[in-house]
């Protein structure tokens, strides 16, 4: 019960929910060999690239590295604002 | 006869491959099973220690490889259990005394005698992790639940998997159910989740399991140990019987009524 109310009032989360969250973190970038730096280069090239044939608003894109069992995925969430206004 | 070879492995040191491989082979073998047990790490012997054979040895595994023995000579009967035996590794040579072809070798000599094959491997991913697996038909990894040790079984999850020996089964080592109960330890699900493979048994943290490695007895066969239990809970599921996991995580009642019977130390909240 102490514990209990403990954990209510303080805004740390349990050691075994850092452990937890330390490890997801951990073993996505052991898995697939890239760095939280290279993942954020890999967004902005990918962002680079997109953005010569769509227009989008790069603070609503979303890319992520998730995992569905052992597999992991790069999922892109990439809402489009509309064409590049092409010059004639 | 053709036996099962099944090695144990883990990445990270001292999260009781030995312990596991002595135990599950005890419980095996007390199920009328004929298993030979394998110390695979060259160099540091460990596994004859901790089943209480010491004294026996005569010839062992690199004898064997290298043909100074035949291979039942190498093989030591356990105290305890009839059908149980051990091949003990070499302890003044190093890892490069064995390759992996001599332990697929090593093993199908044997095959055709016994049920079971355990392996005990080295920790690390080097020669002598490569040896252990080399003969493999399957790999259990086992682990404790604790940040470094389930990052190293992750890797070798994945080493394992990419010399096609399949998925392997994870054992989970040491597990404190009061502990998970107050939320500072990594709990079965969220190790299980992490590692996303499958769960072939929880040990419980037991000061039995000392206890017993410093008489060299295995805790698999004390019918008191909460441990030993989970460990023939083990060799039953191996022997493909369904056997439902020791309910821990929840500091559960089942849990309670055994260690409140058993006086196992855990102490009760009120």
């Amino acid at each position: 019960m102490d514990n209990f109310i403990k954990r209510i009032f303080s805004k740390e989360p349990s050691s075994a929910d850092q452990a937890k969250d330390r490890l997801r973190l951990v073993l996505i970038n052991d898995r697939t060999d890239l760095s939280s730096e290279a993942m954020e280069s890999l967004k902005d090239d990918l962002l680079d690239v997109l953005s010569r044939y769509i227009k989008i608003d790069p603070k609503s894109v979303q890319i992520d590295i998730t995992q569905e069992g052992r597999q992991q995925r790069l999922i892109a969430d990439i809402p489009i604002a509309g064409p590049v206004s092409r010059k004639y | 006869m053709s036996a099962k070879v099944l090695t144990i492995t883990s990445g990270k040191g001292g999260v009781g491959k030995t312990t596991a491989t002595a135990n599950i082979g005890a419980a095996l073998a007390k199920r009328g099973q004929k298993v030979a047990c394998i110390d695979a790490d060259i160099g540091l012997r460990n596994l004859d220690v901790v089943m209480g054979l010491e004294n026996r040895i005569v010839y062992d595994l690199v004898d064997a490889v290298e043909g100074r023995c035949r291979l039942n000579q190498a093989m030591i009967k356990d105290k305890y259990i009839p059908g149980l035996y051990l091949i003990p590794s070499a302890q003044t040579r190093d890892k490069t005394a064995v390759s992996p072809s001599d332990m697929i070798r090593l093993c199908n000599g044997l095959r055709s005698d016994l049920d079971w094959i355990l392996i005990d491997s080295p920790a690390g991913i080097e020669r002598g992790f490569k040896n252990a697996i080399a003969p493999a038909d399957e790999v259990l990894v086992i682990t404790n639940p604790e940040v470094s040790a389930v990052r190293d079984a992750d890797r070798i999850i994945g080493i394992v998997e990419a010399e096609e020996k399949g998925s392997p089964r994870l054992l989970l080592n040491r597990l404190d159910p009061e502990m998970v109960k107050q939320n500072n330890m990594l709990s079965a699900d969220d190790v299980v989740d992490l590692l996303a493979i499958h769960l072939l048994g929880i040990i419980p943290e037991d000061k039995a399991v000392l206890i017993s490695t410093n008489k060299g007895t295995p805790i698999a066969l004390d019918e008191k140990s909460l441990a030993g239990q989970a460990y023939r809970n083990i060799a039953q599921r191996l022997l493909g019987e369904d056997v439902p996991l020791l309910d821990l995580d929840k500091g559960s009642g089942f849990f309670k009524r055994i260690s409140s019977v058993f006086g196992s130390g855990e102490k009760q909240h009120g």
